[in-house]
């Protein structure tokens, strides 16, 4: 059975998608590339840094034949900012994806929700594929669809706090409210999280964090590609009825007397 | 040569008066690499660094990938 993760035109087998930031080294960054099966990486766009030029483009560590580049606009706060370096990065990797993140709230990392439909918009008419980071919100994920987002990436929980899905009802009510895919974006801690995520329905799961600052990155993102499947295997298979009283697996026919 | 100054990445620089963008790119070691430039923040695509002359007082963004995800 063909199980693909669609992002507009493109076709993923991969259903896990990572951040770049946070690794110990590039090195270590690159075996957990292998070690998660990924096929789509997300970068920041910042200035080049022409005083020190040792600090070099993340491009220098990842090889586009084989990796997806998704730039995103981490840091933005403002529509007319986060567009402004959607279209950078456009520019510059060639792409017409964005990862699309308007922050309303620095301490919570929350999107503001009226700039990243305004945002979106906007993206949309200049042929952006928009996957914006937003809340459980499935009200404003009707939106984002309406104004042409291409997935929505509902947060499980506020970005680097690993505290998994805190409202799975909200996923759920959101995968039945729209009919593009619906990415979990942030709030992944460990394994059982995306697991989790994954038995809801949802189409794939965007993390960073959870990989990179584990005490051992490399094993954790084995974990999150094995608990990444594991949940859609599991989504796809259908779980059992949950049941207060106990229901026997043996016969009763042929005990002992 | 008659020289102006511009403004890169924040930065007060003086270059030839002649130059376009292609100059500073190769001044500045970038030419190969995968950058994106904004003069004035419009974007000026690749193929019109040749022909971008460069003004003086002009603000001009270089950017380029770096780690970042979720969170930055």
């Amino acid at each position: 059975m063909s199980d693909y993760l669609m992002l507009g035109s493109k076709k993923f087998n991969s259903r896990l998608i990572v951040g770049t930031g946070k690794y110990e080294s590039p090195e270590i960054m690159k075996q957990c590339f292998e070690e998660s099966g990924v096929e789509v990486v997300t970068v920041a766009v910042r200035r080049v840094n022409l005083m020190d030029k040792s600090k070099e483009s993340m491009l220098d560590h990842i090889d586009q034949e084989r990796f997806l580049i998704l730039p995103n606009t981490a840091g933005c706060y403002t529509a007319k900012d986060a567009i402004r370096y959607a279209r950078l990065g456009r520019e510059a990797g060639l792409s017409n994806l964005v990862k699309l993140e308007v922050i309303g709230d620095k301490r919570t990392l929350f999107p503001d929700n009226e700039a990243l439909l305004e945002a979106t918009r906007i993206l949309v008419k200049e042929d952006f594929i928009v996957l914006p980071y937003t809340n459980d919100d499935p009200v404003v994920c009707k939106r984002l669809e309406e104004a042409g987002a291409a997935a929505v990436m509902p947060l499980g929980a506020p970005i680097g706090s690993g505290l998994g899905i805190q409202n799975p009802n909200n996923i759920r009510i959101i995968l039945e409210t729209v009919s593009i895919p619906v990415i979990v974006d942030a709030g992944v801690g460990t394994a059982s999280d995306a697991t989790i995520a994954m038995e809801l329905g949802v189409d794939g799961i965007l993390m960073n964090t959870g990989i990179a600052q584990a005490k051992d990155a490399v094993a954790m993102a084995r974990a999150m590609r094995l608990a990444v499947e594991s949940g859609r295997l599991a989504y796809q298979a259908g779980r059992i009825p949950k049941k207060l009283h106990a229901a026997a697996s043996s016969p009763l026919e042929g005990m002992l007397t | 040569m008659e020289k102006i100054e511009i403004i890169v990445n924040g930065e007060p620089n003086e270059v030839p008066a002649a130059w376009v963008i292609s100059d500073l790119i190769r001044q500045l070691a970038l030419a190969g690499k995968q950058v994106a430039i904004e003069v004035n923040e419009e974007i000026v695509s690749r193929n019109q660094w040749p022909k971008q002359c460069l003004n003086a007082g002009d603000n001009v963004e270089i950017v380029h990938f770096v780690g970042g995800g979720e969170r930055v």
